[in-house]
């Protein structure tokens, strides 16, 4: 069994509180996780939850305050700025909003050829690689000399992940790529997205709000709420019979598009929610 | 509250006490020419450097200091060089013109600033041009200017306003308006180009939130919206331009105090600068420092009475 | 991937190209910029060249000259009461007001920007530190600092201009380290962080380009302040009798103004010119370089076109509201008029829920807002009526219009945060509307707006009632703003995307909420979403749009199951099946075959 790529251990992060004298208040309370080499592990929560930091961590945006995050069975926890710039090309990013994870000042040029000198390119590989990312990601070859503004959000979100592929990296964490896309460009991103990931064999840490968008690209999936990880398995099982009360709450939630079955659902959520109540008076009662 | 003004103010002392000390250093350095100054330079080297030494001149500049604020914070000021009176008194009788002739300024200021400001920004229009226009009217011509202007029209040509002198408030009323109408128009003209410029921009601003299409939703009536809510979530910003505006026109102060020659406190700085009277300048040096720290501290309560997300205490 | 290329290029319109115009053609198309700059430059590059120019020295003093009127030999606009010539000192005058502008904005800029940078790039500790230091600069009395340390600087205009500079910096920090945290903020910034980025090259790529136009326009105003600044010492008599300066040249002249006003006038013109220009060019340089300010417009007024049809007459008298081919436009920055509502028509007929669907640009906001009459001041109907209770709202005055809103027809927006007035509290707020709807009273107001924070499902309404927006969360701002709208029992309830802001299981409570809220009081909803799971659980018929138009409405069951418009078709299969795993296992690719190969 070959070790995994991604491996967190009892991860936390603080976060320094707002004001003069706040206490500092914990994100995360020790989360576990791994994900294997070419595999998509979906991160599913509600806002707040932790998810995105768990991703911030990953990356290096964020300090944990405890825990261990291992890449490749070495500790990356507190890796320095120089090995972070190593590890570029191997974990990289897809970030949610097209409009602000773009510099609006360079050409689609510069932006993908930036990561790609700091790995030590010459400027005329760098053109010939970012001519070949933009025609994997299915954007006209021009574009290299138009700025993000010109383009629309679906437009810009494929840019972002050219951006990601450029170094052929191994993790690719991806921040809810496509929640901030229109309904038909999401489909499109998503099914981008899936087809990148089989033919590179990247794996991607894939991180929703989304149970749905989750379903549809994850080999596994794990849910969090309240910076605690509450379920994790094999992403048909969890998104559509799950275990855990919290999941079985999000899963009902969310709406599906049948007038018809949706009033079922919505019964089934009554009914949830009335049992998971009656289950948490008992309990009380008991203790 | 309390514990947070209290915390202020100390804050404030120990920022004057570290600014006079500053000031004092750099001052130090033209220690060596005030026994001459104060006798003259046509007397002899002797007297003058018996002078020196008797003034406690030589001394290491930070014993001279120390000696400087022990008397201080027991309130004591020391005495001018030149007119041996009581600095305290005198910074504080000057003060006390300077003071006047600000505050009236400032209020005009800000009333006018204010109600063009809102209107600017809720009818646009002529009305906004206009006011832009006033604005940059005030930025464009230089102070000095507007003020030589205006006493040669007011005064000299037009004898409508004394030129020059200052009667107090408590001599004769009238007398003591119209000896600063031009000070204060000229602090005016210049109080309104910055701040109605940052009313009607914050205005604008405010306008376009998404808040006051909601409280329009509900049938809240323009005026409610405009006065009650807009404006009073621009009023924070404006604030501070505020508190600004009023340091700066006592710096204005002092250019014109000179050209209508009243007995203010930046005349008053000035001259005894000119003449190295050190315990005036720290004396006021003193009074101008806390006076900033004063202004700012009531600011930021306002300003948190105000906006309640602001509220640092 | 061919097939993506070609189904990308179908659905994803692409954007029309705006015209890149860099900043620095932006400055050269402005006329007062141009105009403002070449006096400047014309002007200031006479003070290097006086040396040249200039037939005296600047202090050479003779007896002949004294008080000579303009025109004389030798003295072309005329010598001041010391016999000096007053062209020579003037462009002499030039270097030293050059040199007050130059020191005094660029010793500021230096320290400003260099402090922005930092303190705004590397986090909240080095800061506060770095703020404190600015504290302290800021407590040092401004221009009394100047007077007072004349025994030092013996009024020399350079160090008095270095003093002045540091006195500046503040204000260029604050706006460096704004604009610098804005840009750290950006996602951006992250991604070239986790490409490995150097900071170095992270600030000079991405922040400094950003940073550069605040401070330049800054630099115009600096400098004048910092030229009049000198000429009001200049004047008092600060500084050497030996250095020309406006100021000293103006004092001069004062006195003699009887005498001679010309003395007077030279030197006050200069300066004027100096100070106006920089000013004005200032003023060019924030327009060309930050472009599009938010500009004022006179609140309630909508605008209708000339050519619009004039008000109709509502031909279905059954239904409560009827759109009928409501065309609505905004003026582009050259003047012509873009459609973003090219005849859009439906009906609302009472206790229906309709769903207004489409995707970013379909217009189903801004159908929204032209119901309630609360679109921006810019935009134009360009035709069709908006019939209620029988009278077509575009042709309702704003007052008439105020009437209506809030009473019979309620807003819900999207965003809770930014939808309450920060500086009140809730209950004010709610107490406000309520009574502006009703008429109520205040104590009954108050009455109501607890019974109302309760209904819609707040655990503690006394206390909400106190609080302010930013303490209060998400879900409870919009159960907030519902009880605001819902208030006065309104006719229609008009919904913009109410959940989209929030989390799914609260997005599922809300619309309970509303539900029951609907069927409560007997509204008929007007929903805007781009969501078909939120239209399958409340709404009764839909309208789906598409840019500006509506390309198929009727009841939600039958839409669902058999749609007739492609764009309806296409967008339902876009929603992701909820059978729809994956299936083939993770992908165990060998080293090589990793790369990207084509």
């Amino acid at each position: 069994m070959t070790n995994p790529l991604l491996e967190i251990e009892d991860l936390r992060v603080t976060f320094p509180g707002k004001g003069f004298r706040a206490k500092p208040h914990e994100v995360l309370h020790g989360a576990s996780l791994t994900i294997d080499q070419g595999e998509v592990l979906g991160l599913v929560g509600e806002s707040g939850s932790g998810k995105t930091t768990i991703g911030r961590a990953v990356l290096g945006l964020v300090k944990p305050s405890g825990g261990t995050i291992r890449f490749r069975g070495e500790d990356i926890t507190h890796a320095s700025s120089a090995r972070r710039r190593q590890l570029a090309r191997e974990i990289q990013v897809v970030f949610q909003d097209p409009y602000s994870s773009l510099n609006p000042a360079l050409t689609i040029g510069d932006i993908l050829s930036e990561p790609l000198i700091i790995q030590g390119y010459t400027k005329n590989d760098a053109r010939q690689r970012v001519k070949t990312l933009l025609d994997h990601v299915g954007l006209p070859k021009d574009a290299a000399e138009r700025i993000p503004k010109e383009f629309s959000g679906g437009q810009r979100q494929r840019v972002a992940i050219a951006r990601a592929l450029a170094p052929s990296p191994k993790l690719i964490v991806c921040d809810e790529p496509v929640s901030a896309l229109d309904l038909s460009t999401q489909a499109l991103v998503l099914k981008l997205l899936v087809d990148i990931q089989r033919e590179t064999g990247a794996a991607y840490l894939f991180i929703s709000h989304d149970l749905g968008v989750v379903r549809h690209i994850s080999h596994r999936v794990t849910v969090i709420s309240k910076g605690d990880l509450v379920e994790t398995g094999p992403a048909a099982q969890v998104t559509s019979e799950p275990e855990h009360p919290y999941t079985q709450r999000l899963l009902l939630a969310a709406p599906v598009a049948d007038p018809l079955m949706q009033e079922k659902r919505r019964a089934e959520r009554k009914r949830l929610i009335e049992a998971q109540r009656q289950q948490d008076e008992q309990a009380g009662a008991v203790a | 509250m309390l514990p947070y003004i209290l915390r202020r103010l100390g804050i404030g002392l120990l920022l004057a006490v570290l600014v006079t000390l500053i000031t004092f250093w750099m001052l130090s350095f033209s220690f060596d020419g005030i026994a001459a100054g104060i006798l003259g330079p046509a007397s002899s080297p002797e007297r003058i450097d018996a002078l020196q030494e008797e003034m406690g001149l030589n001394r290491p500049v930070i014993i001279q200091y120390g000696e400087w604020l022990f008397h201080a914070v027991q309130g004591d000021f020391g005495i001018s060089y030149f007119t041996s009176e009581p600095v305290v008194g005198a910074v504080l009788d000057r003060l006390a013109v300077t003071l006047s002739i600000v505050l009236v300024a400032l209020l005009l200021s800000v009333i006018v600033s204010v109600v063009l400001g809102v209107l600017a920004a809720s009818r646009a229009g002529v009305i906004d041009k206009t006011a832009q226009g006033i604005s940059l009217l005030g930025l464009i011509f230089p102070n000095l200017l507007i003020a030589i202007v205006l006493v040669l029209l007011l005064s000299l040509n037009l004898k409508l306003l004394p030129a020059t002198g200052f009667t107090p408030f408590s001599e004769d009323p009238l007398q003591w308006l119209r000896s600063i109408t031009i000070p204060v128009i000229v602090l005016v003209i210049n109080g309104i180009s910055n701040m109605m410029a940052q009313v009607r921009g914050t205005m604008v601003g405010e306008l376009q939130s998404d808040y006051i299409r909601t409280l329009r939703s509900r049938g809240i009536s323009t005026g409610a919206i405009v006065y009650k809510h807009a404006l009073r979530n621009a009023a924070a910003p404006a604030l501070i331009v505020l508190s600004l505006e009023f340091i700066q026109m006592f710096g204005g102060a002092l250019i014109i105090e000179n050209v209508f020659a009243l007995p203010g406190f930046g005349s008053f700085a000035f001259n005894s600068a000119l003449q190295g009277d050190i315990p005036v300048i720290m004396g006021v040096t003193v009074f101008s420092t806390l006076l900033v720290v004063c202004v700012n501290l009531v600011t930021d309560l306002i300003n948190g009475w105000l906006n309640p997300k602001a509220r640092v205490y | 991937m061919s097939n993506l290329l070609s189904e990308a290029t179908l659905i994803e319109e692409e954007k029309p190209t705006a015209p890149r115009r860099s900043a620095f053609r932006r400055i050269i198309s402005d006329p007062q910029a141009v105009i403002t700059g070449a006096i400047l430059i014309i002007v200031s590059l006479l003070g290097p060249l006086a040396p040249l120019i200039a037939g005296h020295g600047p202090n050479d003093a003779s007896l002949d000259a004294v008080n000579a009127p303009v025109g004389t030999p030798g003295y072309p606009l005329g010598g001041d009461q010391s016999g000096r010539d007053v062209l020579s000192r003037l462009l002499y005058s030039i270097n030293t007001a050059l040199e007050s502008g130059l020191i005094g904005a660029g010793v500021a800029i230096v320290i400003g920007m260099t402090a922005g940078l930092i303190g705004g790039y590397f986090g909240a500790r080095i800061r506060a530190i770095i703020e404190q230091v600015f504290n302290l600069i800021m407590t040092f009395p401004g221009l009394l600092l100047l007077i007072v340390l004349m025994p030092l600087t013996r009024g020399d205009h350079r160090t008095t201009m270095l003093i002045f500079g540091v006195m500046l910096s503040p204000g260029i920090y604050r706006i460096v380290r704004n604009v610098t945290i804005g840009v750290r903020n950006e996602l951006y910034v992250d991604a070239a962080l986790v490409s490995g980025v150097s900071t170095i090259r992270i600030l000079g790529r991405h922040v400094m380009p950003v940073v550069i136009g605040p401070v330049i326009i800054q630099a115009a105003f600096l400098m004048g302040g910092a030229i009049n600044v000198q000429s009001g010492l200049a004047f008092l008599g600060v500084g050497s009798a030996e250095i020309p300066s406006f100021g000293a040249m103006i004092a001069s002249g004062f006195q003699n103004l009887y005498v001679e006003p010309f003395q007077f006038a030279w030197p006050a013109l200069l300066l004027g010119v100096f100070t106006a220009c920089l000013v004005l060019l200032g003023n060019a340089l924030r327009d060309a370089l930050e472009g599009a300010r938010p500009k004022p417009t006179k609140v309630g007024k909508m605008l209708r076109a000339a050519d619009a049809a004039a008000a109709g007459v509502q031909t279905e008298a059954t239904c409560l509201l009827e759109v009928r081919n409501l065309k609505l436009a905004y003026p582009s920055p050259t003047g012509e008029l873009n459609e973003v509502l090219s005849g859009v028509s439906f009906t609302l007929s009472e206790g229906e829920t309709l769903g207004l669907v489409g995707e970013s640009g379909s217009g189903k906001t801004q159908t929204a807002f032209s119901v309630l009459g609360l679109l921006p001041g810019e935009a134009v109907v360009t035709g069709g009526s908006i019939f209620f209770d029988g009278r077509d709202l575009l042709s309702l005055s704003e007052n008439e219009l105020r009437k209506i809103r809030g009473r019979d027809i309620a807003y819900v927006p999207q965003e809770p945060m930014s939808n309450l007035d920060p500086s009140a509290t809730v209950g004010a707020q709610l107490v406000e509307g309520i009574r502006a709807s009703t008429g109520a009273a205040k104590s009954e107001a108050k009455q109501r707006a607890l019974e109302l924070l309760e209904r819609v499902g707040i655990p503690d309404p006394k206390r909400t009632f106190g609080q302010y927006a930013h303490e209060i969360s998400g879900g409870m701002a919009q159960r907030v703003l519902i009880a605001g709208a819902v208030a006065s029992r309104p006719r229609i309830l008009i919904a913009d995307e109410p959940t989209t802001a929030l989390d799914v299981t609260i997005q599922a409570e809300i619309l309970d909420l509303l539900r029951d809220l609907q069927e409560e009081m007997g509204m008929a909803i007007i929903l805007v979403t781009h969501n078909f799971g939120v239209v399958a659980d409340i709404c009764s018929k839909l309208a789906v749009m598409k840019t500006g138009e509506v390309v198929e409405a009727g009841d939600v069951v039958e839409v669902f199951q058999s749609p007739q418009h492609e764009y309806t078709t296409m967008l339902l299969n876009s929603i992701l099946d909820e059978s729809d795993v994956r299936t083939d296992p993770p992908v165990n690719v060998t080293e090589q075959s990793n790369e990207v190969s084509r």
